[in-house]
């Protein structure tokens, strides 16, 4: 490897060629302020257009600034990352940009976390000298996202999320010059796109361009509503997450106190979509085995691999582009919308309220969820299951509205009969937990025999697409596992040429998983965030003495007092669905 | 940008593929492609830039995204008589402009834009090598030296069916 010499700063640092000087600078511990690159190390995901030249650098004996994040060190090389020139360099750049802002900083949704904002505060900004027209565009408001494009700043980080990443497509930079914006095909509305509501342009946005939709004025109405009993369902990875909003190490699990905030915001029921997530295992991994030993006894009709189906923006992305193969993945709905249909039967009728007083929310680490919950095949007579979804970051806004001192909190549990859960229900959270918890079930009513060991460190990790093989008691089970729609597409293109050996795969459409959905607190690119919430929610697991879905015993109780058993004439009713070719939905406005 | 609708023939659309084979669906040839599909169809409707999008494996939205960034690439199909109106040096100092305002005031239409009824669109250029007879103004194949704003309802004229 050639490696090169050069002097940052003064500092002596050695790298190996075609690093850049951002690279460099950052090896021997020196920041250089970034605006548009984004680098989420470990996923192979680098957004450099060098487009936005906050990173500019002096470098001797070269007559202008470069730009850090796409200039490549040479020998000798000496730069200066804060010379006089190199500050007033940043400022007017920032000051450029900030001349075609919205003035809104204090009602922007994005507040407290935008990167352009901390950038005006570090640099020093205290006036824009450039006054001239400000660029305008409508907004966009689908049940998932706002794109507020007058905010947009052209890094073009989503639309490397969007094509790159996740492969959908929707996000373009459109027109030139001044009426250039990052808007879907013909300018069409996010909900007439292909957009799969997966979140990750929102995740990386570094300004309020695109935000989720917020459901916590609502919610609070809700729960000011006497009339309305208000029933809470938490997902797996918010747990995981939510101590990050106020102040807390990555990866700090915060599951009692967060039902105990939960129960102080005035919810009339605490409860846990594990639960609803145990029960997603009781019917998804039937469904698997029932495929499976039809299969196997020469059914060649039989269509496997089977897919998993817990992930509403992986349901949208097949509907979209993949319509042809709607009858692989499980008709299991997920956890969320399984809770829903339980919450307002099973449950209305245990306390005995009509379901159109009852008010169900879930907190959830997406933002797709908000557009699955709206789903017209989710309501009966226009009643929705899952009344609306909020994020964790909304929970966390919640609760600092509420003035609740999260960390003075002490722990609490569900309430019963819809909070028990096992730990596979906790690890639906990362990627490669669906399916473990799967196998940890399956296993078991399939042989008859308890599983010698229940952690599957083959199913674990974070490379994006992974398999193994599990054993069955004699039959090998092959195991795919694919997170970011990216990874989804090759291996839904390996079904489709009929080379797939798999007999299950599991997708999820955020790296990570859930653990880095859409809806939670933002990463601003440290990845190592993600492995700390992944580790978390398997020391959670660890900890239960309830490992497995079947096991589950309010799970046991429901099939015996309501559900007779798995895949019965009423879980396909309330717990099953079909899928729709979106293909010919798409249109132009 | 506003678009048309249209419905595409099947033979239009093995139009398409064709020329995307012929540059072996590449998707680095997106803009190669869409210059000679504008060629056949005179414009580039969303459904002509669907198909080029599928064949080349790229998204709608950047096919989209390039058809707006070139001001050559047009979504807007040209009139029956395409009215060009020379703005280069020679002409503009001959008073272009004011023939220019004249076309968009008799057409109802803006610079890029076509006439409800399909028959004039509006367009501007720069020098036709006619300088001699400035201002030129071309509709179609035919040239019109030395034009003043009140000669341009003579020339609409001419085109009344």
């Amino acid at each position: 490897m050639d490696m090169i010499k050069l002097i940052i700063d003064k500092k002596p640092v050695e790298v190996e060629k075609g690093t850049t000087i951002l690279q460099a600078a950052d090896k021997i511990g020196i920041k250089i302020p970034t605006l548009c690159y984004l680098n989420l190390g470990g996923f192979n995901i680098e957004n450099k257009p060098g487009g936005c030249r906050v990173c500019v650098v002096e470098v001797e004996g070269r007559r202008n600034l470069a730009p850090a994040c796409a200039t490549d060190c040479t020998e000798g090389m000496v730069v200066n990352t804060h010379s006089i020139r190199v500050l007033n360099a940043r400022k007017t750049v920032v000051q450029l940009i900030l001349s075609d802002h919205p003035f809104d900083c204090l009602v922007c949704a994005k507040s407290g976390n935008c990167e352009l904002q901390d950038l005006a505060h570090k640099l020093g900004i205290r006036e824009i000298p450039f006054q001239g027209e400000q660029s305008t565009y409508r907004k966009d408001t689908s049940p998932s996202i706002i794109r507020d494009v007058d905010k947009c700043i052209m890094c073009r980080r989503c639309e490397v999320m969007c094509n790159e990443v996740q492969t959908v497509g929707v996000l373009s930079a459109i027109n030139r010059g001044f009426q250039a914006v990052v808007a879907p095909a013909f300018e069409m509305n996010l909900d007439h796109s292909v957009c799969t509501y997966c979140g990750q342009c929102v995740n990386v946005c570094p300004t309020g361009a695109l935000t989720e939709v917020d459901h916590t004025n609502q919610l609070i109405n809700d729960l000011a509503d006497p009339e309305k009993v208000v029933i809470v369902q938490t997902a797996p990875a918010v747990r995981a997450a939510l101590g990050e909003e106020f102040g807390m190490k990555p990866g700090t699990l915060v599951t009692g106190k967060m039902a105990s905030a939960l129960r102080e915001l005035g919810f009339d029921y605490i409860f846990d979509t594990d639960f609803a997530a145990d029960l997603t295992i009781m019917e998804e991994g039937t469904e698997l085995l029932d495929r499976l030993t039809t299969y196997l006894n020469g059914d060649k009709t039989v269509k496997l691999p089977i897919l998993t189906s817990c992930c509403p923006a992986w349901v949208k992305f097949f509907e979209h582009q993949f319509p042809e193969m709607k009858e692989i993945p499980s008709t299991a709905r997920s956890p969320q919308q399984m809770f829903g249909a339980i919450a307002k039967t099973y449950f209305a009728q245990k306390i005995n309220v009509d379901r159109k007083k009852l008010v169900v929310v879930s907190i959830m680490p997406c933002v797709a969820k908000k557009y699955e919950c709206s789903r017209d095949e989710f309501k009966v007579d226009g009643n929705p299951d899952v009344d609306y979804s909020v994020s964790t970051r909304e929970l966390a806004s919640l609760i600092k509205r509420a003035n609740i001192d999260f960390m003075a909190l002490p722990d609490s549990g569900f309430d019963s009969p819809m909070g028990e859960s096992s730990g596979a229900a906790v690890i639906f959270g990362t990627t490669g937990g669906v399916i473990e918890a799967a196998v940890r079930t399956a296993y078991e009513l399939h042989t008859g025999k308890p599983l010698p060991k229940l952690d599957f460190e083959e199913l674990r990790g974070l490379e994006g697409m992974r398999s193994a093989t599990i054993d069955f008691d004699g039959l090998p089970i092959n195991i795919g596992i694919a997170h970011g729609l990216g990874n989804a597409r090759k291996l839904l293109n390996e079904i489709k040429e009929g080379k797939s050996h798999f007999h299950a795969i599991e997708i999820m459409a955020c790296p990570g998983g859930c653990i880095g959905g859409g809806g939670q607190p933002y990463i601003h690119g440290d990845t190592s965030i993600l492995q700390a919430r992944q580790k978390a929610i398997y020391n959670e697991d660890a900890g239960k003495t309830l490992r497995k879905s079947h096991e589950n015993p309010d799970i046991i109780r429901l099939y015996e007092e309501f559900l007779g058993k798995p895949l019965s004439h009423k879980s396909h009713e309330l717990l099953h669905t079909h899928y729709f070719d979106r293909k010919k939905e798409v249109f132009i406005d | 940008m506003s678009s048309i609708k249209i419905k595409l023939k099947d033979k239009d659309v093995e139009q398409i593929k064709e020329i995307c084979g012929s540059f072996n669906n590449q998707a680095g040839e997106l803009i190669n492609v869409l210059h000679k599909v504008q060629g056949v169809f005179g414009y580039l409707p969303a459904e002509v830039q669907e198909v080029v999008a599928s064949e080349l494996n790229v998204s709608v939205a950047k096919v989209y995204g390039v058809v707006t960034f070139y001001s050559f690439f047009t979504m807007i199909p040209k009139g029956r008589n395409p009215v060009s109106i020379c703005t280069g040096t020679a002409c503009y100092v001959r008073g272009a402009e004011k023939v220019l305002e004249e076309f968009k005031k008799e057409l109802g239409i803006g610079v890029g834009q076509s006439t409800p009824d399909g028959k004039f669109s509006l367009t501007c250029l720069r020098c036709v090598g006619a300088c001699g007879l400035a201002p030129v103004v071309m509709v179609g194949e035919k040239t019109y030296g030395r034009v003043s704003p009140d000669g341009v309802k003579d020339i609409l004229k001419e085109y009344e069916d």
